[in-house]
């Protein structure tokens, strides 16, 4: 159980800086998912708390206290890897053991901790095994094993289950939520995989290029994405975005080809400037008016379909209900409802905070439509 | 490739039958000439055909060129150039491929760059090294202060000199490079994370991993040190310190003695042995670590 706090961090590799001065503050307990796209940094961050990397300027505290300097086992952090880096000359136990090992504890003591840890991630059978001889699921138990015993004050996990496949991924993510509901111990998580940060983030934070985009709750911040990097990278499909145009005096926003009226205040707290419009392929809505657009191709996924088009050479994506008949080269009429529009200012890229509409209490309790990748 | 067809067949086994002849037939003359009689031997034509008297020319060649010592010479050499080697190459190569330092390029070039100056190629500067190791030391005395000191101090006839020129090479540290950078990263990062420092990282990590690397490099250096001839009839006056190598001129009929080659070859043979047992033994990790990393 450790509080961390990150400030004012940077990161260069000799003239190239890759983190821009990150401040971020994590609660003990929490789990922390830092999410992006490769090469933003997230990796780096969580190596610099880890210890296994110097940190350039800036400061990182652990309970408080300023860890800069310390060795990676004075940290008291744990480390799953994304390919695990077992050591293959060990067996499970050797693996699981080795921290303890090293840390000279007594070999009865050791085999207790060690027989305990396996019962925790379901590899009591498997200690005499040799890491070659295991599945890759096992494989990453075993890592998370070796995490467990140490009884860290941090857990670290940098894409651990990227090297899975789709359905064992799944099945480790509970495992890993349920564990830390178990272990309580304060977790950091970096993914490039919006589904798993949604899933298992009590506070998810969003990186690009060396930069903290957003920092919030999952839903929050699909819900409000504070900019348009956010809100292209969260969601799947991706949200539709449109450049946009505001008419103040008639109160009309135009994009994609159609005229959006709006409420008067809002067109002038808008101004003339020049914004980018998102909607969720989700929020669009099949209706008798609305605008139109032919369908190019259709993914399936069972539980309903994605329709892609095209709005005025703006690419466009809408999520339809399984039923609706529909083929490629129909015509489809959608309506785009004012309450789940996005609004970011198109130079700045931030979000800018006008509802043009206030949106009904159910809209809320809509789940947003992550597909597991 | 692979092709079925009656010629292509025969074609592939009469070139293997050709090479193993080649490779075999000298030992075959050594095997059969060694157990022969001084009169068979000599006869023309030379009969492949091995007789008896294996053991009794074996007797002979190991007393008249007193090779109980020079094996145990050989021997001794030979193990030493061989710990010594696979010691300094895993320990440098450990310094080269693990730590960020910033002459780290430097210094892999520096030890690369002697993978071409073999030892023929630098016996001489440095039989006058091992011949003088107090030189520098003097010069450096005199330019400072004058004086001349007068110290012998030399590896001459020492087991010290015979090896320590064989070990500073770069073979093996090359060997043991490529083996370290196949393995991931994060493999020292998470020893790390487990609390191990650089030195039991490599004791309980790196050591039991190249294990196969590690006797591979055994066979060579064993084969390498043994088969030494140029340098031990440098650094050796002393009969006390010959090796086999050097044995071997004093197993030679002389210009005018009595060509008794069964004798020579009976000797030969005994020399061949150690070595052909080394590479028999450790063959099978001989080859997996020169070819496949076991990971």
């Amino acid at each position: 159980m450790a509080d961390i706090a990150i400030r004012a961090v940077r990161k260069s590799y000799g003239k190239n800086p890759t983190l821009h001065g990150i401040d971020l503050s994590f609660a003990s307990g929490e789990f922390v998912v830092i999410l992006g796209p490769s090469g933003c940094g997230k990796s780096t961050l969580l190596r610099m708390i880890a210890g296994l990397e110097e940190i350039t300027s800036g400061e990182i505290a652990i309970n408080g206290k300023v860890v800069n300097r310390l060795e990676p086992r004075e940290r008291g952090c744990a480390m799953v890897f994304q390919n695990y880096a077992l050591y293959p000359h060990m067996t499970v136990a050797g693996n699981i053991g080795y921290a303890l090992k090293v840390a000279g504890v007594p070999k009865t003591e050791r085999l207790r901790r060690i027989e305990e840890t396996a019962k925790i991630v379901g590899l009591s059978d498997y200690l005499d095994r040799k890491p070659a001889a295991l599945s890759g699921g096992q494989r990453q138990r075993v890592a998370m094993a070796r995490a467990i015993i140490r009884e860290p004050n941090v857990f670290l996990f940098d894409e651990p289950l990227s090297n899975l496949d789709a359905k064992l991924r799944v099945t480790m993510r509970a495992e890993i939520r349920k564990l830390h509901q178990r272990l309580q111990a304060t977790s950091i998580f970096v993914t490039h995989d919006q589904v798993e940060a949604m899933t298992l983030a009590d506070k998810l934070v969003v990186m690009n290029k060396g930069v903290v985009e957003q920092v919030g709750q999952p839903l929050d911040i699909y819900h409000r994405p504070a900019s348009i990097f956010v809100a292209s990278f969260i969601g799947s499909p991706a949200m539709n975005l449109f450049d946009a145009t505001v008419d103040v005096e008639n109160a009309y926003l135009a994009f994609g080809g159609t005229k959006m009226s709006i409420n008067n205040g809002h067109a002038v707290r808008l101004g003339s400037r020049q914004i980018t419009v998102g909607i969720r392929p989700e929020q669009c809505v099949v209706a008798p008016d609305g605008v139109s657009i032919k369908v190019d191709f259709i993914e399936e996924l069972g539980s309903g379909r994605i329709i892609h088009s095209e709005l005025n050479g703006y690419p466009f994506a809408a999520s339809v209900d399984e039923h609706l008949r529909v083929r490629p080269g129909d015509r489809v009429t959608l309506k785009l409802p004012l309450a789940h529009m996005h609004l970011f200012d198109k130079e700045t890229g931030r979000r800018i905070e006008i509802d043009l509409e206030p949106r009904g209490t159910g809209s809320f309790s809509s789940q947003p439509a992550l597909q597991a990748v | 490739m692979i092709q079925r067809t009656p010629f292509a067949n025969a074609l592939t086994y009469g070139v293997m039958i050709f090479g193993f002849l080649l490779l075999i037939g000298p030992f075959i003359v050594i095997v059969s000439g060694a157990s022969q009689t001084f009169q068979q031997v000599n006869a023309i034509p030379f009969s492949f055909v091995p007789q008896d008297r294996l053991f009794e020319n074996m007797g002979a060649a190991w007393s008249r060129a007193n090779l109980g010592t020079a094996m145990l010479n050989s021997f001794i050499m030979a193990s030493l150039v061989t710990v010594g080697k696979v010691s300094l190459s895993a320990l440098t190569a450990f310094a080269i491929v693990f730590f960020r330092t910033p002459l780290k390029g430097f210094f892999f070039w520096m030890v690369f760059i002697t993978l071409m100056l073999p030892l023929e190629v630098r016996v001489v500067p440095t039989y006058a090294v091992a011949a003088d190791l107090f030189q520098p030391i003097r010069l450096l005395i005199s330019a400072v202060t004058g004086f001349e000191v007068s110290v012998d101090w030399n590896l001459l006839n020492s087991y010290t000199g015979l090896t320590l020129p064989l070990i500073a090479t770069a073979t093996g540290t090359f060997l043991y490079r490529q083996f370290y950078l196949t393995l991931p990263d994060e493999l020292a990062e998470a020893a790390r994370m487990d609390g191990s420092g650089a030195i039991r990282f490599f004791i309980d990590m790196l050591l039991p991993l190249s294990r196969t690397n590690m006797l591979a490099l055994t066979t060579i250096m064993f084969v390498y040190g043994w088969n030494q001839y140029l340098w031990p009839l440098l650094m050796v006056t002393d009969p006390q310190y010959k090796t086999t190598m050097m044995s071997l001129v004093a197993l030679l009929p002389s210009d005018n003695g009595t060509p008794d080659w069964n004798v020579t070859l009976a000797g030969s043979l005994i020399i061949m042995l150690p070595p052909l047992v080394v590479v028999a033994v450790l063959q099978r990790w001989f080859v997996r670590g020169l070819v496949a990393t076991e990971k």
